[in-house]
Order: C-alpha cells, then structure tokens, then sequence
C-alpha cells in the first residue's frame, strides 16, 4: 500500500538527486485537452507519456497540457517542443504510439516522420 | 453520449476550473447503492460568472476559446446526467467561484460508467502545480480523500509534483484508494 510515509522517501532520495543534476534541456510536451482531445481519447496519451518520463527517469521532461489548439478533427494531437528546434506537431495521437515518439523524438532527438501532421496531411487520400 | 466515462467529462469540467483561474478545485463522487443515486461534483474557487454567462453556458455554443465556435463540454454532461434520469445544476457566483453538480440514477441503462477516475486526478494535478485538488470518492458510505496540499507539505519546498518518482506515487496511491472503495466492482 502507498503512503505518505514511502512519498518523504521519495522526498529525500530526489533531494539527493537534485543536487547532483546539471542545468536541464527542458524538452516540454504539450497535449491539447479542450472537450475536442478529452473526446477524442487525449487522456490515456497524457497519461502514457507520463509513464514513459517516469520509467525513464526523464527528469528535464515536461509534460503538460493545453487547451484546443484548433484542429479538433486531428485530435488527439501532441505538441513537442525542444529548445532550440522547431516545434513538432504529432496527430492523432494513441497510447501505442508514445513508447516510440519519446524513445526517438524526446531521447534520440530523431522525429517520428510518419506521426507528424505534415506527414499526415500529405499521405491520406 | 460522446465521453465514454464520467471521469472523462469530470476532466473536461475541471479544465474550466482551470481556465477560471481556481486555486481550489474540489472533485467530488459519491455513490449511494441503496437510493441508487451517483452524484459527481466539481467546486472550484475560479473566477466565476455572471448571471447572464451562467445561462449562457448551457448552450453548446458558448465557448472562452478563439479556435472554434462551439465549446460543447458543460452541455454535454448537463444531457448525459438528464438522460439517466438525474439532474445538472450549476451554481456560479462572479469573484466566489463555480460549482457545478450532476447526478444519476445509478441503474440507468443509459448511464455511462465512472471510469478511470485515478487517472483523471492524477493528469489534472500533474499538468497543474499551482491548483490545488482534493478528490473526495465515496461508495456507500466509504471514503477515499485526496488532497495535494497534504502532499505538498510532505514533499515541501524544492520538489515539484512533475518529478518522475512523485508522478509515479501519485498515481499508484490514486489507484489503490479507489480500489480499495470499489471493493473490487466497478460502478
């Protein structure tokens, strides 16, 4: 069972850990979360992205929302910004697709080509 | 109706809460198996609305945002409550916040199930520090009581919510709380 006991646990080794980390990149993810993404399944992504920063230990990670970023058919879509770069737009976005944007995207720095709106604007019939 | 899970709509409505600018946001599910009643509320601290908002915000075309014309979120939950043969009532005071009750008839055909309530807090508190939440879920009398000001003042000054460790016991504490309530069925 949790309790908040094992969280000033966690409390303590993470105030270790701060101490030792050097300045962060602050690669932020951004998931649109209006009523348009919450229908469309926005949720579980959000959620598996966390899961996915967590397992990894991606400390200098962001993940965050926002509201309707305007393309409501596309939803879910998934914003990645990383300092210095242009932002990445991905669409339609489901949990099964996470796994791969944070391990080539977010880690490796290699875009996911074929999740990114461009890529879908261009190839559906 | 178009959110699968009632968690999903009380995400959509807390994201309102959010966008009023609350401080305090108060999510609460209660179920009473014996009057067969279910009853989800979101109370925030936000800044409000007038009397003249309040009325319009029932219509699916009244939105905040600049990106479509339609904003559908409150209408929606306000049908699917109505549908279950239970009622909406929003309550709203300009500078005092928002409150906003739906209830069903648990043995609704029609009623869509609570959902995965756990993830619906732990999203809303990960993806906003500077809200504080408290989930208040109760099955018959039993209550399961969430509340980030309590874990701020474990963690104190210098961790955020957003570390990987905390987000992960976020997580597993909302689960097995809920669970524990649930006694094994899902409502």
């Amino acid at each position: 069972m949790k309790s908040l006991q094992e969280l000033e646990a966690i409390r303590k080794r993470t105030l270790e850990k701060i101490n030792l980390r050097k300045e962060h990149n602050g690669t932020r993810i951004v998931v649109g979360m209006a009523t348009c993404g919450i229908a469309a399944g926005a949720r579980p992504v959000l959620s598996a992205f966390v899961d996915e920063v967590t397992k990894r230990s991606l400390s200098d990670v962001v993940v965050a929302q926002t509201g309707c970023i305007g393309i409501c058919r596309l939803e879910p879509i998934v914003e990645v910004y990383k300092p210095d770069q242009e932002k990445v737009t991905y669409v339609k976005v489901s949990p099964d697709m996470v796994a791969r944007i944070v391990a080539e995207h977010i880690v490796n720095g290699k875009v996911v080509d074929e999740y990114t709106i461009g890529y879908y604007e261009t190839h559906q019939n | 109706m178009i959110m699968p899970e009632l968690a999903m709509h009380v995400l959509d409505i807390a994201q309102n809460s959010i966008s009023a600018g609350a401080k305090h946001v108060k999510i609460v599910i209660d179920a009473d198996r014996t009057r067969n009643i279910l009853t989800i509320a979101v109370v925030d601290d936000g800044c409000g609305m007038d009397d003249e908002m309040e009325k319009r915000v029932l219509s699916p075309f009244t939105t905040s945002r600049t990106t479509r014309k339609v904003g559908l979120g409150i209408p929606f939950f306000k049908l699917g409550a109505e549908c279950c043969d239970g009622n909406f009532e929003l309550k709203s005071e300009k500078g005092i916040g928002t409150s906003i009750t739906a209830t069903y008839s648990i043995s609704h055909i029609d009623r869509p199930p609570i959902g995965d309530i756990a993830e619906t807090i732990a999203m809303l508190v990960i993806c906003n520090e500077k809200t504080d939440f408290v989930l208040s879920y109760t099955i018959d009398g039993k209550t399961f009581i969430f509340d980030t000001e309590q874990i701020k003042i474990v963690l104190g000054d210098g961790i955020p919510l957003t570390d990987p460790d905390v987000m992960g016991w976020i997580r597993d504490y909302l689960c097995q709380g809920i669970e524990e309530i649930n006694g094994g069925i899902d409502l």
